[in-house]
C-alpha cells in the first residue's frame, strides 16, 4: 500500500467529465472537496458526509461512488463523471435530465446530481434494468422533497426511451 | 429555453392553472444551480468550525484555547464570553428574566451547544483547532421530559424559568366548564408527540462580512424568513436594521421551516468577522445539523372532549406542555399558538377550555418545522376522534361527519376565534369516500382479518391553515401585556414588477423559495395579466434587505405563497396594467376599458387590429416620459405591499384569527401489522384536499408528496431520540432514518377546490397539511389493527411489541453483559483474543511501558507515566464522521504479573465523554507465543454516543485490533490478529467521513 505523508500536497491526475485534471492536494482532502472548490464543479453536492444521504454520489471508472467517502487522492489514474457531465451541450438536456424536468421529479434540486448520476451508471450498465432494480438503486438516496414517486416514473420513462421504446424530440434546457 | 414548448399557444386559456415545465429545472439538473456553498467567496475569506459541548448540562469550568490560536492557519479563537461583548441577547419569545446567546455562556444546557468557534484559514484547519480547545466541564444533572422538567427536583436551567416553565396561561371560549358538567361523556387522550425534523439535505450555510467604516454587517446565509427575525438579529449585533444587509443565495437546498433556525449562528458568523475583520464562511455538517440545528417541539398533552352519546362533540379541554429545549428562540412559542385559533380542528364545538405551558429542557431549542404545531395539535385531536368512536361504539367515520363544520357556514367563525375562510367539508367526505376506494378497503380489511391478518383502517379530517398572523404569537401574552407592547397583527406581502428599456418584465417577491418552484408560478401569473408568455417573464426570488421591498412577513414558511405572495404579485401586474391601458388607449385613440392585453400587444377589445407590441408600450417610459398621458405617471416599476383585514390581534378575551387560509384534508388509509415482526405497511393511503384555486397542479401534487413522504417518516420511523442523561442518539442518518423509495407509498391524491374569499388568487397554502393529516392517520389505522389505546409515535415495531407483548423480558442475571442497565448514553461491551509471538513477560513489559503504548495506541500522540499503575494520554481516534482527540487516564489494578490486568480509565474530549473497565489475560501459547484475551465494558456520551451502537462497536473492534497488530509488530513477530477485526476494518473504512 502507497504511504503518503500526510502534511504535504501530492500531484494528483484523473480524468473529470472529459478533461484532464493535473493537480496537487493533501492526502486527507475528501474528493467532493476536491471537485468542489479546487476545481469548481460545484454541481456534486454534500449532504451528509457520511456516505448515507447520497447526493454527492459521482461516477468513478463507470461505477456509482460516494464522492465524501473518497479521498481525492483516490481518483488517481480514475477516469471521474458528475452531473456536469450528462446533458448534450450548454443549452441542451440529456435523456434522464428531460425525464426529470417532464416529471417534475425534483423540487430543490439538492439531492437530484447524486441521484442522476446513480441513474445514469445504472442505465450504461444495465440498459435493461427493470422497476425493481431502479428502485432499488433509488433507495441509496434521500430526497425530502417530492415523495420519490416522480422520480421513479421519470426514471423508468428515461430508461425507455434509451432503449429505444419510445422516441422524444431533443427538449432544449 | 422555451418553458412554453409543451403548452399551446392559444390567447384566451390562462397560464394559471397549468402544470408548465418549471423554470428553476435546468440550472437544477445540469449541476449549476447556484446554492451557497456553490458560490465561492471573497479572497482572504476565513472558515469557521464550531467545538460544540459534548455535555447536556454542565457548568464550564474553564476553557483553554491557547494551543487552538497558536495552531496553523488560525485567525481566531472566539468563546462564549467573545461573543458576548461584540453582541446582545437574542429576544426571548415571553417576558422573563432570561438571556439566550448563540454559544454557552458559562454553562452548556444542550448536547451540542457551541461553546468555542474556530476562524481559520480553511475548514480543515479550523477543525484540527478545534481539537487543540481543552474544555473542562463540571457536569450537572439534565433533564429531558417535559412533565418531569417540571417538578420540584428537576434541575432548573434558567433562573428566569421558575420549575422551568416560561410561560403557563389558561384560556376559556364559551362555558367548558358548565358543558363538561353537564356532558353525558367525558372521553379523554393523554398522548405524547416525539421530536423530529424534516431535515433539508442542504445543511445551514453563512458568509459574514463586516465593514467597520460604516460599522455594517453583509450577511449571506440561506435563511428562509420570517423577515421579523431580521429585526432580533440588527439587534443582537448591536446595530440599526440598515446597518445589516442580509442577502439568501438563488437557490435553497430544501427547508421545510428549518432553515428559519440557522439565525442564532448568524449572529456568531457575524460577531466571528467582525471580530477577525474579514469575512467569515461557515457551512454546517450533517452531525451538527442533526445534534444542534433545530428540532420541532415535542409535546405532552391531555385532551378531553364532552360529548353525547351519539358522539357530537360540545366541548374540548386541551392541557398542552410544550417543550422548546434549552432555549426559548424566537420565534417560539409560536409553535404552540400557531394552530390556536383552529383548536376545534374541522369540527363545529361551541367551546375550548386550554391550558398551555412552555416548558424548557437539556434539549436542542425548537423552531419551524413542517407543520409547525398542526402534527401536535391533529395527533391529539383526531386520535381522540377515535377514541370517541371506539367507546361509544361508534363508527370513526360517522363521529367525524356528525361534528364537521356544516357546509353552507362559511366564512365560519371558531369558538377560539379562527375564521375559516371556505370550503365544503361534507362534500370533500363524500368524494374522498368515493373516488378513494372506502367500500373496497373495507373489503380489503375484512378479508385479512378473516384471514388472521392484523389489518385496520384510520382516519384523519384536519384544517390546514396558511398565512399566518403575525400578531398571533401574541396570544402568548396576557391581555394586559399586549396592551402595553401594542396590537400585533397582519402579514405583510410584497411584489414588484418592472419593466425595463426594452419593455421586458421582472417581477421580484420576498418569497425565498426553497423548491418550490415560485419562480415558475410567478411568471404564470403575470403573463397572465399583461397578456405576455411565461418565457417573457423573469422572476426573482431572493432577498436583499438593503435593496428590495420587503417585511417582517417576508419569507417562505406558513405556507403562504400562493395564497399571499402569487396573490400579491397578481395585483402588482393588475395596477401596472391599468396604467399601461391608459398609455395605449391614448396611443390607440381609444378609452382605457377597450383595452385588453394578450398574445404580446395591448388591443382594443372591439377593433382586435388596433393594436401596438406591448413591449413598445411598456418601454415608453423610459424613453418619453413626457407623451404619457398626464394622470400614468410612471409604469416602470411597481411595488405593492398586501396585508390582509382579516388578520386582527388577539381580542381581550383572547380570540385569535391565527391564519388567513384554511384548507381541508380528509385522509384514510389502510394498514397490514407483520404478526411476527410488527412491522407497520401502509397498503392503501387515500389523501383529498381542498386547498382554494390550484394555480399549478403538478407542484400542488409535489407538495402533498413531499410532506406525505415526511409524515410517513414521522409516523413510522423518525425521532430526535435522547437518553435519559441528554445524550443525543441519532447524529447521523444512519440512526435518524428517513424514509427512502422503499418505505414510501404513492399516496392516491384527490382534489376539489373551493376558492378562498380572502386572497387574490382564490388559492390557500397546501405546503403542510400532510405533516399534519398523516402521522395520526396512520396512527389511527394501527390503533384500529391492533385494538390498543394508546399509540406513541414513532411506530418502531419494538415500541409496538412492547405494547402488544409487555416489556422485554431483562436478560438472565449473573452474566456480565447484564449487570447493570446504562444509566444514559451508550454502552459498549467486548471480548476477544489475539495472539503475538512473543511471551506473557515480554508483552507485560510492553503493556506498562508508555514509549510502547505510545507506539501500539491507535492515534495516540503522548502517554505519561504518573505513577507505576497510573498513566495519562492524548489519543485522537474516529468513528464515522465523529472525529476527535480525547485525554485519557488509565489506572492499573489487580496486577498478577505476567498473567493479567485490570484497566480502569476515563476519557473526555470535545466530542464526548466516556468510562470504562477492561481486563487482559496473558496466556502461554503454542512456539513460545502468547494468547492475549480481553474483556472491556465502557460507557460512552456526549457527541459520539449520537453514532450507532453497531458503528461503534465495530469501530472499537477495529481500533483494538490495530492496537494488537500494532503490539504484535512491536513485539518483533507479525500479527495474528483475528479475521472478525479485519472484515469489520473493511465495512468500517467506507464509513469514516469527517473532513479529514
Amino acid at each position: 500500500m502507497t504511504r503518503m505523508a500526510a502534511g504535504q500536497r501530492h500531484r494528483l491526475r484523473f480524468v473529470l467529465n472529459g478533461a484532464a485534471v493535473d493537480r496537487e492536494c493533501e492526502p486527507r482532502m475528501l474528493l467532493t472537496d476536491f471537485i468542489r472548490h479546487e476545481i469548481g464543479a460545484t454541481g456534486t453536492h454534500v449532504g451528509c458526509e457520511h456516505g448515507v444521504c447520497g447526493a454527492c454520489t459521482v461516477s468513478i471508472d463507470g461505477r456509482p461512488a460516494r464522492a465524501c467517502l473518497t479521498l481525492a487522492l483516490q481518483a488517481e489514474g480514475c477516469e471521474v463523471r458528475t452531473v456536469e457531465s450528462l446533458a448534450g451541450g450548454p443549452d441542451r438536456l440529456g435523456v434522464l435530465q428531460a425525464a426529470f424536468r417532464r416529471n417534475h421529479a425534483l423540487q430543490c434540486g439538492f439531492c437530484t446530481a447524486g441521484i442522476l448520476m446513480s441513474l445514469d451508471t445504472l442505465l450504461a450498465r444495465r440498459p435493461d434494468a427493470t422497476e425493481a432494480e431502479i428502485r432499488d438503486v433509488l433507495t441509496g438516496h434521500l430526497c425530502r422533497c417530492t415523495g420519490y414517486a416522480p422520480i421513479v416514473k421519470a426514471a423508468l420513462e428515461a430508461a425507455a426511451e434509451l432503449k429505444g421504446e419510445t422516441s422524444r424530440e431533443p427538449v432544449d434546457a | 429555453m422555451n418553458v412554453n414548448a409543451a403548452a399551446s399557444p392559444g390567447i384566451a386559456a390562462p397560464w394559471v392553472g397549468r402544470s408548465v415545465p418549471r423554470v428553476e429545472d435546468p440550472a437544477l439538473l445540469t449541476g449549476r444551480g447556484r446554492f451557497i456553498d456553490d458560490l465561492g467567496v471573497r479572497p482572504g475569506t476565513l472558515h469557521a468550525a464550531i467545538l460544540r459541548s459534548p455535555h447536556a448540562h454542565a457548568n464550564i469550568v474553564s476553557i483553554d484555547i491557547e494551543a487552538a490560536k497558536q495552531a496553523r492557519g488560525v485567525a481566531a479563537v472566539l468563546t462564549g464570553n467573545d461573543i458576548k461583548a461584540l453582541t446582545a441577547s437574542l429576544v426571548v419569545g415571553v417576558k422573563a428574566p432570561v438571556e439566550c446567546w448563540p454559544i454557552a455562556v458559562g454553562r452548556v444546557r444542550y448536547v451540542g451547544e457551541p461553546v468555542a468557534i474556530v476562524v481559520a484559514e480553511s475548514r480543515y484547519l479550523a477543525e484540527d483547532a478545534v481539537d487543540l480547545i481543552d474544555a473542562q466541564y463540571d457536569a450537572l444533572p439534565a433533564v429531558i421530559d417535559p412533565l418531569r422538567t417540571m417538578e420540584a427536583e428537576a434541575p432548573l436551567l434558567h433562573e428566569g424559568f421558575p420549575n422551568n416553565i416560561a410561560s403557563d396561561r389558561r384560556f376559556k371560549y364559551g362555558d367548558p366548564d358548565r358543558v363538561f358538567a353537564e356532558a353525558p361523556h367525558t372521553i379523554a387522550v393523554t398522548i405524547r408527540y416525539p421530536r423530529n425534523s424534516c431535515t433539508p439535505i442542504e445543511t445551514y450555510g453563512i458568509v459574514a462580512e463586516y465593514d467597520s467604516g460604516e460599522q455594517a454587517f453583509d450577511v449571506l446565509a440561506n435563511f428562509q424568513g420570517p423577515f421579523s427575525i431580521h429585526a432580533v438579529l440588527s439587534r443582537a449585533l448591536k446595530v440599526p436594521g440598515n446597518r445589516l444587509r442580509l442577502r439568501t443565495p438563488p437557490d435553497s437546498g430544501g427547508s421545510f421551516g428549518v432553515k428559519q433556525g440557522v439565525f442564532p449562528y448568524i449572529v456568531l458568523i457575524a460577531a466571528a468577522a467582525r471580530a477577525t475583520g474579514r469575512p467569515v464562511k461557515w457551512i454546517e455538517d450533517r452531525l451538527e445539523h442533526l445534534t444542534a440545528s433545530v428540532s420541532a417541539t415535542n409535546r405532552a398533552t391531555t385532551l378531553r372532549a364532552a360529548v353525547t352519546g351519539e358522539g357530537r362533540i360540545l366541548a374540548l379541554d386541551w392541557d398542552q406542555v410544550e417543550d422548546c429545549g434549552a432555549h426559548l428562540r424566537a420565534p417560539e412559542p409560536a409553535t404552540l399558538y400557531r394552530m390556536h385559533g383552529n383548536l376545534t380542528g374541522a369540527y363545529d364545538i361551541g367551546h375550548v377550555a386550554v391550558r398551555n405551558r412552555v416548558v424548557v429542557t437539556n434539549k436542542t431549542p425548537t423552531g419551524l418545522n413542517r407543520g409547525f404545531g398542526g402534527p401536535q395539535v391533529y395527533f391529539a385531536l383526531e386520535r381522540l376522534v377515535q377514541r370517541i368512536a371506539v367507546e361509544l361504539k361508534l363508527d370513526p367515520l360517522d363521529v367525524i361527519t356528525r361534528n364537521l363544520v356544516p357546509s353552507g357556514a362559511f366564512p365560519y367563525r371558531t369558538a377560539p376565534g379562527a375564521l375559516l375562510d371556505s370550503g365544503d367539508y361534507q362534500q370533500a367526505l363524500a368524494r374522498g369516500i368515493r373516488e378513494g376506494g372506502l367500500a373496497e378497503l373495507r373489503k380489503r380489511r375484512d378479508e385479512a382479518r378473516a384471514e388472521g391478518r392484523i389489518y385496520g383502517i384510520g382516519f384523519a379530517a384536519v384544517v390546514e391553515p396558511s398565512v399566518s398572523n403575525m400578531g398571533y404569537i401574541t396570544t402568548v401574552l396576557t391581555a394586559a401585556e399586549r396592551r402595553k407592547a401594542g396590537p400585533k397583527n397582519g402579514a405583510q406581502a410584497t411584489a414588484t414588477i418592472s419593466i425595463d428599456p426594452v419593455g421586458s418584465v421582472t417581477v421580484h417577491v420576498a418569497s425565498v423559495p426553497q423548491g418550490q418552484g415560485h419562480r415558475t408560478v410567478l411568471a404564470q401569473v403575470v403573463a397572465d395579466v399583461l397578456g405576455l408568455t411565461p418565457a417573457d417573464i423573469r422572476v426573482n426570488a431572493e432577498i436583499d434587505t438593503a435593496k428590495d421591498a420587503w417585511s417582517i412577513a417576508s419569507g417562505n414558511y406558513a405556507s403562504r405563497f400562493a395564497p399571499a405572495v402569487a396573490g400579491t404579485t397578481k395585483l402588482a401586474a393588475e395596477r401596472l396594467a391599468a396604467r399601461l391601458a391608459r398609455v395605449a388607449a391614448s396611443t390607440l385613440n381609444t378609452e382605457t376599458d377597450d383595452i385588453a392585453f394578450a398574445g404580446g400587444f395591448a388591443l382594443s377589445k372591439r377593433n382586435p387590429d388596433n393594436r401596438i407590441a406591448f413591449s413598445r408600450i411598456a418601454a415608453l417610459s423610459h424613453w418619453s416620459p413626457g407623451a404619457l398621458p398626464d394622470d400614468v405617471g410612471q409604469t416602470i416599476r411597481e411595488t405593492v405591499f398586501w396585508t390582509p383585514p382579516e388578520l386582527t390581534p388577539p381580542d381581550d378575551s383572547d380570540h385569535i384569527n391565527s391564519s388567513l387560509c384554511y384548507g381541508f384534508i380528509f385522509d384514510f388509509c389502510g394498514v397490514e401489522i407483520d404478526r411476527v415482526t410488527l412491522q407497520t405497511r401502509i397498503d392503501r393511503y387515500v389523501t383529498m384536499h381542498d386547498c382554494g384555486t390550484i394555480l399549478h397542479p403538478a407542484m400542488v401534487d409535489g407538495q402533498v408528496r413531499g410532506g406525505f413522504a415526511q409524515a410517513v417518516g414521522a409516523a413510522l420511523y423518525e425521532e430526535y431520540a435522547y437518553a435519559p442523561d441528554g445524550s443525543f442518539l441519532t447524529g447521523t442518518f444512519a440512526d435518524y432514518l428517513l424514509p427512502t423509495v422503499a418505505e414510501v407509498p404513492e399516496p392516491i391524491i384527490l382534489h376539489m377546490q373551493t376558492p378562498s374569499p380572502f386572497t387574490p388568487l382564490g388559492s390557500k397554502g397546501v405546503g403542510e397539511g400532510n405533516c399534519m393529516s398523516t402521522p395520526v392517520c396512520i396512527a389511527n389505522a394501527v390503533a384500529d389493527a391492533l385494538g390498543v389505546e394508546n399509540i406513541e409515535l414513532p411506530l418502531l415495531p419494538a415500541r409496538l411489541a412492547e405494547t402488544l407483548r409487555g416489556a422485554e423480558t431483562p436478560a438472565p442475571t449473573g452474566t456480565a453483559k447484564a449487570k447493570d442497565a446504562p444509566k444514559g448514553g451508550r454502552k459498549l461491551i467486548g471480548e476477544g483474543t489475539a495472539t503475538v509471538r512473543a511471551s506473557p513477560e515480554q508483552i507485560w513489559k510492553m503493556l506498562l511501558d508508555p514509549m510502547t503504548l505510545q507506539a501500539v495506541i491507535p492515534g495516540c500522540h503522548d502517554v505519561r507515566k504518573i505513577s507505576e499503575t497510573h498513566f495519562r494520554a492524548d489519543v485522537t481516534l474516529g468513528v464515522g464522521p465523529v472525529k476527535g482527540r480525547y485525554r485519557a487516564t488509565v489506572t492499573l489494578s489487580d496486577l498478577d504479573q505476567p498473567h493479567g490486568v485490570t484497566l480502569t480509565g476515563t476519557a473526555e474530549g470535545a466530542l464526548g465523554f466516556g468510562s470504562g473497565k477492561g481486563r487482559i489475560t496473558l496466556v502461554p501459547g503454542e512456539n513460545g507465543g502468547t494468547t492475549v484475551r480481553y474483556v472491556y465494558e465502557a460507557e460512552i456520551g456526549g457527541k459520539v454516543a449520537s453514532i450507532g451502537g453497531r458503528l461503534l462497536d465495530g469501530a472499537a473492534r477495529v481500533v483494538i485490533g490495530q492496537f494488537f497488530a500494532a503490539l504484535a509488530r512491536q513485539a518483533g513477530g507479525s500479527a495474528a490478529s483475528q479475521s472478525i477485526v479485519a472484515s469489520a476494518m473493511a465495512g468500517i473504512r467506507r464509513l469514516f467521513g469527517g473532513r479529514r
